[in-house]
């Protein structure tokens, strides 16, 4: 096999267990931090302004973490910079 | 397949590029800036008024209690800024229903550009309202040792604050190029509708946490904290 269908093997399996390892935390905290806050809303409706912007806020901390797993299982299959070097390589 | 409106060139002369990016921010801007000068051209104050302010006054009074919620009073002085980043990120997804149009917060570009206003206007608010001593003394609470950790804090949320936006609207575009590929026909339009639905979640979340980090910065934040009394049983 050439280097380039190993680095695009690397990539692509790589880029998968990403998304798939990176999906799995954030989905359980996420879920932890929403039926966390049902329960206090549940309990104190009237503070329901204040625990939803936190909930959001805490959300999207959450989430960022899913979103660098998906950035950067996109940057290994779209661009990957190893690609781009045994690409301009093989130019030569 | 192409990652970010910024490889969607429209027009180069020599080394001077216009891409998708640059287009769909001015257009954005003429749009915004446009749009509320012809609104507010003739406002009046009786019952008698136009449905276009009625639309502008729900937005900003809405906004504005937002900010309030936070713990930034007055909220007006915070407003321009905070409004502003809601309403372009807001209406950069909104724009999307429109076929061709690329939301220029798909860019990396943009959304970096957009973290490094809020990088500068944490300090500038802060060192604003308590003085670039008070500001400066913010770093090493509650101890000295805290103080790389601070600024390692500060640059961190810069970056999570474009990436988060870039990666929700990026994903977003893709999944539905992705999808027209594949089931051309109606299961691109659920998606889009979800993805409108992410959009206006992030332009709050963006706005949001911009007001949290410069209520932090400006010592307000313990009046956010603070449960509300009584309602504890």
């Amino acid at each position: 096999m050439d280097p380039t269908t190993l680095i695009a093997i690397a990539s692509i399996i790589t880029a998968g267990l990403t998304i798939g390892i990176g999906g799995i935390a954030p989905a359980l905290g996420e879920g932890r931090a929403v039926a966390t806050a049902l329960t206090a809303l549940a309990q104190q409706p009237d503070a329901s302004a204040t625990i939803t912007r936190t909930l959001f806020v805490g959300l999207a901390m959450i989430e960022s973490l899913a979103i660098y797993s998906f950035v950067v299982s996109m940057i290994l299959i779209f661009a990957n910079p190893f690609w781009n070097h045994v690409i301009q390589a093989a130019g030569k | 397949m192409q990652l970010s409106p910024d490889q969607l060139i429209f027009w180069h002369y020599g080394f001077v590029k216009l891409n998708a990016t640059i287009v769909f921010t001015w257009a954005l801007m003429v749009l915004l800036v446009v749009g509320s000068k012809l609104i507010t051209r003739k406002l009046s104050v009786d019952l008698q008024r136009s449905r276009w302010q009625n639309v502008l006054e729900i937005i900003v009074t809405a906004i504005n209690s937002q900010i309030g919620d936070v713990g930034l009073r007055p909220a007006e002085k915070y407003l321009g800024f905070l409004g502003t980043l809601f309403l372009f990120v807001a209406s950069a997804t909104l724009c999307t229903i429109i076929p061709g149009f690329e939301p220029p917060t798909g860019s990396l570009s943009t959304t970096v550009a957009l973290a490094l206003c809020v990088f500068v206007a944490v300090p500038a608010f802060g060192i604003s309202e308590q003085g670039i001593g008070g500001y400066l003394k913010s770093y090493i609470e509650p101890t000295v040792i805290m103080l790389p950790f601070n600024i390692i804090s500060e640059l961190s949320r810069t970056l999570a604050l474009a990436v988060r936006l870039f990666g929700n609207m990026m994903s977003g575009a893709m999944i539905v190029a992705i999808l027209l590929t594949i089931t051309p026909f109606v299961f691109p339009i659920v998606m889009t509708t979800l993805g409108l639905l992410t959009g206006m979640v992030q332009a709050y979340i963006f706005s949001i946490l911009a007001a949290v980090y410069i209520a932090a910065a400006t010592r307000t934040r313990k009046s956010v904290a603070k449960p509300v009394p009584g309602s504890k049983t």
